[in-house]
């Protein structure tokens, strides 16, 4: 194992990937002297049927997708169990498959695991991340042909956890893949959704929302890679910050190769300010190598949290504190809304709810 | 009986070159039940006026004092002032993203109450006074002003006004953007809850039209930051015809 790190270099902050995040927070994951423990961290918390569940070793089990990732590149060298979770062929799943985190000792750790959709299967999948971890996380999606996976992932870490993850989705012929992604907990969370396609006809829809509060930094990187024609991509991602050193990141790479034609995609970014000393990022980023397309745009808005709006509602007699939760409340509704359990949805809205009155904002 | 006593109120604003005085000395008293039409040209200070009153904070109070009842307004805060029993229909209501017309006014109601209102009832409530100004029930479901045509945010404001029923409301230029139908209808959702209750009206407005739908006890001309002339309903037949240049070239 140690052979194979010696030629793994750190990275130094300068390179572009790496420029926002601060890497004196990682925990070790990306100190080429740490050793990183081999973890199967995700499990299953009710067995359905339709679903099969294993572990397997990394050589049976190979990555499927290429990245030039430091921490998925570390990550991968260590990993020696993969977790594989799989749809069956033409399984309808209507009751969503719940996913937790187990094993994670506070230690620098490196968990992979593939989620196989199979032909024509139609499910959710959502991924409930709680605890405290020092995690260098792959998740990766073999979405097959005409299957339709929606993938939730909550980031809902203890105060301390640093999380850098890779969410990775091959998108089959005719297939369509939806992700939900929600940062509210953790130190750092630096996340790379990604997308690639295998076949046309195939569509992606990546939401997301972060809410960063005191010294949270909380990063998410998408690539929308548009490697066949005809695919359908959509990013709309919304964050809200509050408190001192409240750090948010978003990057919207999207690249339209040659022989995309016909492609249609769409990306945002919206970020609320709710208090002086927090800072948000946002780059998005279209890249387009053909003309023949349906159409290919992109928005980011970074905007104070708006004195009008919190004069108005105050003036009906709705007290600040209450206005300030009403428009957040509202500014997030449009993502939350979509996961479409209302358990979920209540339990984020509460926490995003104690989250601002923490923060007096 | 209510009284909403305005003295001497002196009013300025931030600019680049420091504080520019709007309101030179503001006089007015308005009692319960009582219509005074506020009527001036363009930037003499009559909105200032209403979101000075309403606690806007781009607004700074320099001198002078606003009481209901003989308690300090300015002292409170804004959602303060809208318990106290103070509403303003503004000119260009705000737009909240994501914030639904229902939640929106069940929340007002729940902080002018002091409890939630009960919800069969309630409902009953915003349904009646919805259909009072021809509104559509999908309207609930929207958001707060959010595409809103002019007539929709003035007819949403008159629905808070209707629901919250305040002490006093003052109508911020309530007729600009309508046509006739949504002005007669605007009108006559004021009147309704005038009939309704002992409201106290300050009816800000450029142009006398309004006028012939809601009937002003008293008529008060203002330009360059205060009251220049006051006078019955026949005052406002005088503006009609000659405008406002004598107030204005002195």
């Amino acid at each position: 194992m140690s052979t194979l790190t010696t030629n793994y270099l750190a990275p130094s902050g300068r390179e572009e990937a790496w420029r926002f995040t601060p890497l004196s927070r990682l925990g070790g994951l990306l100190d080429a002297s740490v050793n990183l423990e081999s973890a199967n961290t995700i499990s299953l918390v009710k067995n359905i049927e339709g679903l099969k569940f294993s572990i397997k070793s990394a050589e049976d089990l190979p990555a499927i997708s290429v990245s030039d990732d430091s921490a998925t590149i570390r990550a991968r060298e260590f990993i020696t169990q993969v977790t594989h979770i799989e749809v069956a062929k033409d399984a309808n799943l209507s009751e969503p498959i719940l996913l937790e985190r187990t094993s994670l000792n506070g230690n620098p750790q490196a968990s992979r695991t593939l989620i196989s959709a199979g032909v024509n299967s139609h499910a959710t999948i959502i991924l409930q991340n709680t605890g405290n971890a020092i995690l260098a996380d792959e998740i990766e999606f073999d979405v097959a042909p005409g299957s339709n996976l929606t993938f939730v992932s909550l980031q809902e870490w203890d105060a301390k956890t640093v999380h850098l993850g890779r969410q990775h989705a091959v998108v089959s012929k005719d297939a369509e893949f939806n992700s939900i992604v929600v940062t509210v907990g953790g130190s750092l969370v630096r996340l790379l959704p990604t997308v690639e396609y295998s076949g046309p006809g195939s569509s992606a829809d990546l939401q997301g929302l972060y809410f960063a509060t005191d010294g949270q930094h909380l990063e998410h990187r998408l690539f929308v890679n548009h490697n066949v024609p005809n695919a359908k991509s959509r990013v709309n991602y919304k964050g809200a910050l509050a408190g001192d050193k409240a750090h948010t990141v978003w990057i919207g790479d999207v690249y339209i190769r040659a022989n995309a034609e016909g492609t249609d995609t769409y990306e945002l970014n919206r970020n609320l300010l709710l208090s002086d000393g927090a800072r948000a990022d946002s780059v998005p980023n279209l890249e387009i190598e053909t003309g023949e397309i349906v159409g290919a745009g992109h928005a980011s808005t970074t905007g104070r949290f708006d004195d009008e709006q919190l004069f108005y509602l105050s003036s009906r007699g709705i007290p600040a504190e209450i206005a300030r939760r009403l428009v957040v409340r509202g500014f997030f509704a449009e993502i939350v809304g979509k996961i479409k359990n209302e358990e979920i949805e209540n339990r984020l809205m509460d926490r995003i709810d104690a989250e601002l009155a923490k923060v007096g904002a | 009986m209510s009284t909403l006593d305005i003295k001497n109120l002196q009013v300025a604003v931030a600019t680049e070159n420091g504080f520019t005085e709007i309101l030179r000395g503001v006089d007015l008293t308005i009692k319960s039940g009582e219509t005074h039409a506020i009527m001036g040209p363009n930037g003499s200070g009559k909105s200032t006026l209403a979101y000075s009153i309403a606690g806007h904070p781009k607004y700074t109070i320099t001198g002078g004092s606003v009481t209901l009842d003989g308690v300090d307004v300015l002292a409170m805060s804004v959602d303060e002032r809208a318990k106290a029993g103070l509403f303003l229909a503004m000119q260009y209501p705000v737009e909240v993203p994501g914030v639904s017309v229902t939640n929106f006014l069940r929340t007002a109601a729940t902080a002018i109450r002091g409890e939630a209102p009960k919800i069969r009832t309630w409902v009953g409530e915003v349904k009646e006074a919805m259909a009072a100004l021809n509104m559509d029930t999908n309207f609930a479901e929207r958001n707060v002003n959010e595409g809103f045509s002019g007539g929709e945010k003035k007819r949403h404001e008159i629905l808070q006004l209707e629901l919250l029923k305040p002490k006093f409301a003052i109508l911020d230029e309530t007729d600009s953007g309508l046509d006739v139908d949504a002005l007669r209808i605007v009108s006559e959702g004021v009147n309704r809850v005038k009939g309704n209750s002992d409201l106290g009206i300050m009816l800000i407005t450029h142009y006398t039209r309004i006028l012939r739908y809601i009937k002003p006890d008293f008529v008060h001309v203002f330009a360059a930051g205060k009251i220049v002339e006051e006078g019955g309903p026949e005052l406002a037949d005088k503006l009609e015809e000659k405008g406002y240049a004598e107030y204005t070239t002195a």
